[in-house]
Protein backbone atom coordinates (compact mmCIF):
# COMPACT_ATOMS: atom_id res chain seq x y z
CA UNK A 1 0.00 0.00 0.00
CA UNK A 2 1.22 3.43 -0.79
CA UNK A 3 1.67 5.80 2.00
CA UNK A 4 -2.20 7.67 1.05
CA UNK A 5 -3.55 3.92 1.11
CA UNK A 6 -2.06 3.34 4.72
CA UNK A 7 -3.72 7.03 5.69
CA UNK A 8 -7.07 6.35 4.11
CA UNK A 9 -7.41 2.64 5.82
CA UNK A 10 -6.90 4.07 9.38
CA UNK A 11 -9.26 6.78 8.68
CA UNK A 12 -12.02 4.25 7.20
CA UNK A 13 -11.27 1.83 9.75
CA UNK A 14 -11.18 3.42 13.07
CA UNK A 15 -14.99 4.44 14.24
CA UNK A 16 -14.17 7.03 16.64
CA UNK A 17 -12.62 9.07 14.12
CA UNK A 18 -15.64 9.42 12.30
CA UNK A 19 -17.41 10.01 15.47
CA UNK A 20 -15.17 13.74 15.76
CA UNK A 21 -15.18 14.19 12.23
CA UNK A 22 -11.47 14.03 11.40
CA UNK A 23 -10.05 14.27 7.97
CA UNK A 24 -6.24 13.93 7.18
CA UNK A 25 -3.97 14.52 4.02
CA UNK A 26 -0.42 13.59 3.09
CA UNK A 27 1.75 16.19 0.77
CA UNK A 28 4.84 14.28 0.42
CA UNK A 29 5.73 12.75 3.70
CA UNK A 30 4.19 15.48 5.55
CA UNK A 31 0.50 15.03 6.71
CA UNK A 32 -1.94 17.51 7.87
CA UNK A 33 -5.28 16.59 10.08
CA UNK A 34 -8.16 18.68 10.06
CA UNK A 35 -11.13 18.69 12.29
CA UNK A 36 -13.81 20.80 10.71
CA UNK A 37 -15.98 22.58 13.33
CA UNK A 38 -18.89 20.99 14.22
CA UNK A 39 -21.45 21.71 17.13
CA UNK A 40 -21.19 18.54 19.03
CA UNK A 41 -16.88 18.92 19.72
CA UNK A 42 -18.10 22.19 22.46
CA UNK A 43 -16.95 22.23 25.70
CA UNK A 44 -17.97 25.57 26.64
CA UNK A 45 -21.25 27.07 25.21
CA UNK A 46 -20.63 30.42 26.67
CA UNK A 47 -17.02 31.27 25.33
CA UNK A 48 -17.46 29.23 23.09
CA UNK A 49 -14.93 26.85 22.99
CA UNK A 50 -14.21 23.51 21.78
CA UNK A 51 -13.91 20.57 24.56
CA UNK A 52 -10.20 20.73 25.73
CA UNK A 53 -10.57 16.81 25.96
CA UNK A 54 -11.82 16.72 21.94
CA UNK A 55 -8.72 18.40 21.13
CA UNK A 56 -6.41 15.99 23.59
CA UNK A 57 -8.16 13.02 21.05
CA UNK A 58 -7.58 15.04 18.22
CA UNK A 59 -3.72 14.97 18.37
CA UNK A 60 -3.68 11.58 19.76
CA UNK A 61 -5.27 10.29 16.79
CA UNK A 62 -3.36 12.88 14.79
CA UNK A 63 0.17 11.01 16.23
CA UNK A 64 -1.42 7.89 15.06
CA UNK A 65 -2.58 8.54 12.08
CA UNK A 66 1.01 9.61 11.39
CA UNK A 67 2.62 6.38 12.51
CA UNK A 68 -0.06 4.28 10.39
CA UNK A 69 2.11 6.19 7.65
CA UNK A 70 5.19 5.28 8.72
CA UNK A 71 5.22 2.33 10.46
CA UNK A 72 2.48 -0.18 8.40
CA UNK A 73 0.74 -2.07 11.00
CA UNK A 74 -2.09 -4.46 10.22
CA UNK A 75 -3.49 -3.13 13.75
CA UNK A 76 -3.80 -0.32 15.37
CA UNK A 77 -0.65 1.27 17.33
CA UNK A 78 -1.90 1.49 21.23
CA UNK A 79 -1.15 4.89 23.46
CA UNK A 80 1.48 4.32 26.07
CA UNK A 81 1.22 7.91 27.64
CA UNK A 82 0.56 11.22 26.76
CA UNK A 83 1.08 14.79 27.67
CA UNK A 84 -1.10 17.45 26.66
CA UNK A 85 -0.54 21.47 26.97
CA UNK A 86 -3.43 23.77 26.58
CA UNK A 87 -1.57 27.29 25.12
CA UNK A 88 -5.29 28.61 24.25
CA UNK A 89 -8.70 27.99 24.44
CA UNK A 90 -10.18 26.33 20.80
CA UNK A 91 -12.27 28.83 19.28
CA UNK A 92 -15.55 27.15 17.19
CA UNK A 93 -13.86 27.11 14.18
CA UNK A 94 -11.80 24.21 12.39
CA UNK A 95 -8.54 23.07 13.77
CA UNK A 96 -5.39 21.17 12.03
CA UNK A 97 -2.78 19.09 13.47
CA UNK A 98 0.33 17.90 12.84
CA UNK A 99 2.56 14.90 13.87
CA UNK A 100 6.64 14.86 14.65
CA UNK A 101 7.63 11.42 15.28
CA UNK A 102 11.00 12.22 16.93
CA UNK A 103 11.67 9.05 17.19
CA UNK A 104 10.95 4.95 16.25
CA UNK A 105 12.53 2.34 18.23
CA UNK A 106 11.64 -1.62 17.80
CA UNK A 107 8.65 -1.10 19.79
CA UNK A 108 7.93 2.39 20.73
CA UNK A 109 7.48 5.64 19.09
CA UNK A 110 7.74 9.04 20.77
CA UNK A 111 5.40 11.54 18.66
CA UNK A 112 4.83 15.52 19.52
CA UNK A 113 1.95 16.88 17.80
CA UNK A 114 1.03 20.79 17.70
CA UNK A 115 -2.30 22.00 16.54
CA UNK A 116 -3.38 25.39 15.70
CA UNK A 117 -6.47 27.16 14.21
CA UNK A 118 -5.89 30.54 12.75
CA UNK A 119 -2.22 30.44 12.61
CA UNK A 120 -0.01 28.13 13.24
CA UNK A 121 2.16 30.27 14.58
CA UNK A 122 0.21 30.44 17.40
CA UNK A 123 -0.78 27.09 18.70
CA UNK A 124 -3.74 25.79 20.25
CA UNK A 125 -2.40 22.57 22.59
CA UNK A 126 0.59 20.51 21.87
CA UNK A 127 0.79 17.02 22.92
CA UNK A 128 3.93 14.83 23.14
CA UNK A 129 3.41 10.88 23.95
CA UNK A 130 4.64 7.26 23.89
CA UNK A 131 2.79 4.86 21.84
CA UNK A 132 3.60 1.04 21.77
CA UNK A 133 3.99 0.00 17.54
CA UNK A 134 1.71 -2.73 16.71
CA UNK A 135 3.70 -5.71 14.28
CA UNK A 136 3.12 -5.42 10.55
CA UNK B 1 -19.70 30.55 49.19
CA UNK B 2 -21.32 27.14 50.30
CA UNK B 3 -23.14 25.15 47.54
CA UNK B 4 -26.15 23.13 48.89
CA UNK B 5 -25.93 19.28 47.78
CA UNK B 6 -28.73 19.79 45.64
CA UNK B 7 -27.17 22.99 43.95
CA UNK B 8 -23.97 20.94 43.74
CA UNK B 9 -25.28 18.06 42.00
CA UNK B 10 -27.40 20.54 39.62
CA UNK B 11 -24.37 22.05 38.55
CA UNK B 12 -22.92 18.87 38.33
CA UNK B 13 -25.28 17.91 36.03
CA UNK B 14 -25.54 20.72 34.23
CA UNK B 15 -21.71 20.07 33.21
CA UNK B 16 -21.71 16.28 32.29
CA UNK B 17 -24.94 15.96 30.62
CA UNK B 18 -25.51 19.15 28.83
CA UNK B 19 -21.91 20.45 27.49
CA UNK B 20 -22.21 19.17 23.63
CA UNK B 21 -19.43 17.44 23.48
CA UNK B 22 -20.65 15.38 27.01
CA UNK B 23 -23.73 14.81 25.51
CA UNK B 24 -22.40 13.31 22.00
CA UNK B 25 -20.52 10.60 23.96
CA UNK B 26 -23.52 10.15 26.33
CA UNK B 27 -21.94 10.86 29.60
CA UNK B 28 -23.68 10.55 32.94
CA UNK B 29 -23.12 11.97 36.32
CA UNK B 30 -22.20 9.09 39.06
CA UNK B 31 -21.41 11.30 41.88
CA UNK B 32 -20.07 14.29 42.72
CA UNK B 33 -19.13 16.18 46.30
CA UNK B 34 -16.61 19.09 47.44
CA UNK B 35 -13.28 17.79 45.66
CA UNK B 36 -14.75 14.80 43.78
CA UNK B 37 -16.36 13.71 40.81
CA UNK B 38 -17.36 10.89 39.11
CA UNK B 39 -18.19 9.95 35.28
CA UNK B 40 -19.88 7.63 33.16
CA UNK B 41 -19.05 6.59 29.64
CA UNK B 42 -21.66 3.78 27.89
CA UNK B 43 -19.83 2.09 25.29
CA UNK B 44 -21.12 2.69 21.79
CA UNK B 45 -20.36 1.06 18.68
CA UNK B 46 -19.42 4.38 16.89
CA UNK B 47 -16.80 5.48 19.54
CA UNK B 48 -14.44 2.18 19.11
CA UNK B 49 -10.66 2.84 18.56
CA UNK B 50 -9.54 -0.90 17.15
CA UNK B 51 -12.04 -2.92 15.29
CA UNK B 52 -10.66 -5.73 15.39
CA UNK B 53 -11.54 -5.70 19.45
CA UNK B 54 -13.99 -3.33 19.86
CA UNK B 55 -12.09 -1.58 22.46
CA UNK B 56 -13.72 2.06 23.53
CA UNK B 57 -11.15 5.03 21.60
CA UNK B 58 -8.43 5.89 23.53
CA UNK B 59 -9.59 9.36 22.56
CA UNK B 60 -12.75 8.90 24.50
CA UNK B 61 -10.78 7.97 27.52
CA UNK B 62 -8.98 11.28 27.55
CA UNK B 63 -12.62 13.78 27.04
CA UNK B 64 -13.57 11.66 30.00
CA UNK B 65 -10.77 12.08 32.20
CA UNK B 66 -10.47 15.35 31.31
CA UNK B 67 -14.05 16.17 31.57
CA UNK B 68 -13.83 14.43 35.19
CA UNK B 69 -10.77 16.53 36.42
CA UNK B 70 -12.90 19.49 35.50
CA UNK B 71 -15.67 17.99 37.41
CA UNK B 72 -14.22 18.24 40.69
CA UNK B 73 -12.37 21.71 39.97
CA UNK B 74 -15.60 23.34 39.36
CA UNK B 75 -16.92 21.19 42.36
CA UNK B 76 -13.90 23.06 44.42
CA UNK B 77 -14.95 26.37 42.97
CA UNK B 78 -18.32 25.85 44.27
CA UNK B 79 -16.78 25.90 48.09
CA UNK B 80 -13.66 28.47 47.27
CA UNK B 81 -15.11 31.14 45.38
CA UNK B 82 -13.52 31.02 41.64
CA UNK B 83 -16.33 31.29 38.97
CA UNK B 84 -14.29 29.35 35.86
CA UNK B 85 -10.95 27.52 35.35
CA UNK B 86 -9.39 25.96 31.87
CA UNK B 87 -6.87 23.58 31.85
CA UNK B 88 -3.54 23.90 31.85
CA UNK B 89 -2.33 20.69 30.66
CA UNK B 90 -3.31 17.26 31.19
CA UNK B 91 -1.14 13.66 31.65
CA UNK B 92 -2.25 10.50 30.58
CA UNK B 93 -0.88 7.03 31.16
CA UNK B 94 -3.15 4.25 29.77
CA UNK B 95 -1.96 0.89 31.69
CA UNK B 96 -4.27 -1.64 29.76
CA UNK B 97 -7.51 -1.13 26.92
CA UNK B 98 -10.58 -1.43 28.55
CA UNK B 99 -12.57 -4.41 28.04
CA UNK B 100 -14.34 -5.06 24.76
CA UNK B 101 -17.79 -3.49 24.41
CA UNK B 102 -17.00 -2.38 28.36
CA UNK B 103 -18.48 1.16 29.29
CA UNK B 104 -15.71 2.83 30.96
CA UNK B 105 -15.84 5.20 34.83
CA UNK B 106 -13.54 7.93 35.67
CA UNK B 107 -13.03 9.18 39.25
CA UNK B 108 -11.44 12.12 39.56
CA UNK B 109 -9.56 14.14 43.04
CA UNK B 110 -8.79 17.52 43.41
CA UNK B 111 -6.36 17.17 46.25
CA UNK B 112 -4.56 20.48 46.01
CA UNK B 113 -5.85 24.19 45.56
CA UNK B 114 -3.72 26.95 45.54
CA UNK B 115 -4.78 30.34 45.10
CA UNK B 116 -4.55 30.21 41.76
CA UNK B 117 -4.15 26.73 40.58
CA UNK B 118 -5.44 23.50 40.88
CA UNK B 119 -4.11 20.29 41.02
CA UNK B 120 -6.27 16.98 40.31
CA UNK B 121 -5.39 13.08 40.02
CA UNK B 122 -7.79 10.89 38.18
CA UNK B 123 -8.51 6.84 37.20
CA UNK B 124 -10.56 5.60 34.69
CA UNK B 125 -11.65 1.65 34.86
CA UNK B 126 -14.22 -0.74 33.26
CA UNK B 127 -15.20 -3.13 36.24
CA UNK B 128 -12.61 -2.87 38.88
CA UNK B 129 -11.38 0.68 40.56
CA UNK B 130 -8.23 -0.90 42.20
CA UNK B 131 -7.55 -2.14 38.11
CA UNK B 132 -7.31 0.94 36.02
CA UNK B 133 -7.24 1.65 32.26
CA UNK B 134 -6.20 4.69 32.65
CA UNK B 135 -4.24 7.14 35.10
CA UNK B 136 -4.46 11.26 34.55
CA UNK B 137 -2.76 14.41 36.83
CA UNK B 138 -3.96 17.59 35.69
CA UNK B 139 -3.35 21.27 36.40
CA UNK B 140 -6.00 23.82 35.96
CA UNK B 141 -5.64 28.04 36.58
CA UNK B 142 -8.39 29.33 37.98
CA UNK B 143 -10.24 32.81 37.58
CA UNK B 144 -11.51 34.08 40.71
CA UNK B 145 -14.55 36.51 41.57
CA UNK B 146 -12.99 40.04 41.87
CA UNK B 147 -12.96 40.57 45.81
CA UNK B 148 -15.62 42.73 47.24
Amino acid sequence: MSPTQRLEAFLDRVPYVRFLGMRAELAGDEMTATLPFSPHLIGNVTLPALHGGVIGAFMEMTALAQLSVVQPSAKVHKTIDITIEYLRPGKAMTIYARADVRKIGRQIANVHVEAWQETRHKPVAALRGHFMLSGT
Amino acid sequence: MNMSPEALRETARHMVETVPQASALGFRLLSVEPSKGSILTPWREDLVGDPDTGVIAGGVITALLDHACGLAVTSMGAQHGFLATATLDLRIDYMRPAAPRADVTAQAHCYKLTRNIAFVRAHAFDSDPEDPIATAQAAFVLKRAEAG
